[in-house]
């Protein structure tokens, strides 16, 4: 039988695993050794490693990410973990000034390998300062390497393959990916950065999803199928290198891609994508669509939140939109279900 | 003078002498553009890094800013490449791709100098931190201006570090201004080193220069670590820049600052001092040599080659290209 585990906990397999084998791998953060261990990931992990190699943190993004550059130079692999993307903000002086271009301006001298975690806290009246996902701003930086797996298998994987890179690594999690469960292998394994996962086959359309929105593509698909629409679904899982070879090859074969953000998208992913597409000689006649965040702050109230968001349903009304370009008109029967869509794998 | 004494002046005579010298000799030609990098002079402030760095053993580690020639050099960083690096030649330390703002040797303990101010004293923190998980009984030295003393990194370092009980030791180089703005235009009191107190850490100030008393301090810091005292120190030195904030000239047609005020540290300056207190024909000899170590350099840099095209491209990542990563 192949063994379940929900994202949440195979993102602390990844980590104890790797603590166990290597005593250069410490984990800090603010409230990591709290009786709620950062949404169960790090639970129980001081009280097996030790507060020298676990520990909660000032309210200090910018000093404490400088800290674990310096902890990372001396030879440690601090994994650095905020409850929020949003206060990824606060410590991007540190990111890009310093963890992105020390080995490059000092000439290969040094290196820096250091996992920052951050988790988007999309939903439930999260609010413009807890929903933000800035992953499109991080790709922008050369000298940093993101990760943002959907599933629990890649939760893990991209995590151990993030503690063993040599180079800053961010691990993007989304709060409602916490509800994913799927297979995810007992031993060792990591999942190379530059490789897109293809999560479903299908000819009509490619759908590319980033993190949450891998599975809000996933339900499009279920919707979609119900009137004989295969809709091919992509996940990036490594948005920085980005392997857009995949994707390419999708779009080719389907005619159709729509990129579906889980951010804003004036510079976003799906511009990065498309124009890379096109950069490749993409034919004239493929139909390409970005679909992510309205260009406001998120709104709190759920009536103005759901107008907020992308979801399943305007994912399936897009693609439908593309394929019969407004000459009909459907409505996906089903009603929205916020169920998670389970993945058995093996990938 | 005893003998030890007498040991010690010389040793920092050649230090002091060296750095000035290698400085003096940048702004000379600085007007050629054959050093394309803004330059951050530390002409005047010299004695800080030497007292300092004479007193660390080679395995230990420091941290500092653009303005890092003194520190770079008093701490043993290669000279050849130092000045290869402001030629922006592939034989610089950081193989062109750094100037002279971001200096490095990692075999002499330099961990790198960075152009942002502040940003280096979490860094010194956290391989602080490192050596301490590690047991190492080596420390670590973080060199930051006046200036970083404003930005919320500094607090949030001097914070963590005494939560910690780290071995590190932060220099604060109060030159007074941070470019054109006086010290006392940036915050109420002139407190630096009362603030670090506040952290719960040992905190003092000397201001007059001295290179006997800096030394003194870092040497009976460095003891106190190796005999398991492990707290993080804090010394603020007060000292003064004779040239522009960056660049080779004078700048007191400006009129930031005056003449009068720079008049007691160039009176005050250690390398004077420390001259006067040695044998003509000693202080000759120091000098003549580092003079034909400062010529081999320049030579060095000037024959060194630029880096190639595919150069651009390289050591962004570990074992890996940015091109296609
Ligand atoms: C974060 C940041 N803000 C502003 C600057 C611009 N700047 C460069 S040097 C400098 C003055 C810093 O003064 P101080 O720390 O006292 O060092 P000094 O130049 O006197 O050695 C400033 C404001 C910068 N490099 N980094």
């Amino acid at each position: 039988m192949q063994r379940i585990l929900s994202y949440p906990e195979a993102i602390k397999e990844a980590i104890e695993q790797e603590m166990t084998q290597n005593p250069s791998v410490i984990v800090l953060g603010q409230g990591i050794d709290d009786p709620k261990g950062t949404l169960g990931t790090t639970k129980g992990l001081v009280d097996k490693f030790g507060t020298e190699r676990v520990f909660d943190t000032p309210l200090a993004e910018d000093g404490m990410t400088g800290v674990a550059i310096g902890a990372a130079l001396a030879g440690l692999r601090p994994i650095h973990t905020h409850i929020r993307m949003d206060f990824v903000l606060l410590a991007m002086n540190q990111l890009i000034n310093m963890a992105a271009k020390m080995r490059y301006m000092f000439g290969g001298e040094v290196f820096i390998p250091m996992v920052v975690r951050s988790i988007i806290g999309k939903s439930w009246g999260q609010g413009a300062q807890h929903s933000q996902s800035i992953y499109p701003l991080l790709m922008n930086i050369p000298g940093l390497k993101i990760f943002a797996p959907s599933t629990p298998y890649d939760a893990k994987g991209c995590l151990t393959q993030g503690i063993r890179d040599d180079n800053p690594v961010l691990f993007i999690e989304h709060r409602l990916l916490y509800y994913q469960r799927g297979y995810v292998p007992t031993g060792n394994y990591t999942v190379p950065f530059g490789k897109a996962r293809i999560l479903a086959n299908g000819e009509d359309i490619t759908l590319v999803g980033i993190s949450q929105m891998a599975i809000e593509c996933l339900r499009a698909r279920q919707y979609l199928k119900e009137i004989h629409i295969e809709a091919e679904v992509i996940d990036p899982v490594s948005l920085s290198p980005l392997d857009i070879n995949t994707i390419l090859d999708s779009a080719l074969k389907t005619k159709r891609l729509m990129v579906i953000d889980n951010a804003w998208m004036t510079c976003g992913a799906g511009a990065e994508i498309i124009t890379q597409l096109i950069e490749r000689n993409l034919p004239r006649d493929v139909v390409l669509k970005r679909m992510g965040f309205a260009s406001v702050p998120c709104p709190t109230t759920p009536s103005l939140e759901r107008y907020f968001y992308p979801d399943a349903k305007t994912i399936a009304l897009n693609a439908y939109q593309m394929l019969f370009s407004g000459k009909k008109t459907w409505q996906p029967r089903t009603e929205l279900q916020i169920e998670e869509v389970e993945f058995k794998g093996p990938f | 003078m005893n003998n030890q004494i007498h040991k010690l002046t010389e040793k920092f005579y050649g230090s002091l002498y060296r750095i000035r010298r290698v400085e003096e000799e940048i702004a000379r030609i600085y007007h050629t553009d054959k050093i394309k990098s803004p330059v951050h002079l530390s002409i005047g402030q010299e004695a800080i890094s030497v007292g300092v760095c004479e007193a660390l053993r080679p395995d230990d580690t420091v941290f500092g800013t653009y303005r890092g020639h003194a520190m770079y050099l008093a701490k043993g960083g290669n000279l050849k490449k130092m000045i290869a690096e402001l030629y922006g030649k592939s034989t610089g330390c950081s193989k062109g791709k750094g100037g002279s703002m971001h200096l490095i040797d990692i075999a002499r303990g330099v961990m790198g100098t960075s152009a942002i101010v502040g940003t280096t004293i979490p860094l010194s923190v956290g391989y602080a931190y490192a050596l301490k998980y590690k047991k190492s009984d080596s420390i670590v030295v973080s060199f930051f201006g006046d200036g970083a003393v404003d930005e919320g990194a500094f607090h949030e370092s001097m914070n963590f570090a005494t939560l910690k009980r780290l071995p590190i030791l932060f220099i604060c180089e109060n030159n007074l201004y941070a470019i054109h703005s006086h010290h006392l235009r940036r915050r109420h009191s002139d407190n630096i080193y009362e603030r670090a107190r506040t952290y719960g850490m040992r905190a003092e100030r000397i201001d007059d220069g001295d290179i006997f008393k800096i030394y003194e301090f870092t040497n009976n810091y460095v003891k106190q670590s190796m005999l398991g005292n492990i707290m993080p120190v804090f010394l603020e030195c007060i000292t003064y820049r004779w040239k522009e904030h960056v660049g080779p000239n004078d700048d007191f047609h400006l009129g930031y600052r005056t003449k009068d005020e720079a008049e007691y540290w160039i009176q005050n300056d250690q390398l004077k001092k420390l001259k006067s207190f040695l044998d003509t024909d000693i202080s000759t000899k120091i000098e003549s040599e580092i003079e034909l170590e400062i010529k081999d350099a320049f030579e060095f840099a000037e024959e060194s080659h630029f880096p190639e095209a595919n150069e651009l491209y390289t050591d962004l990542f570990k074992d890996s290209k940015c091109n296609g990563f």
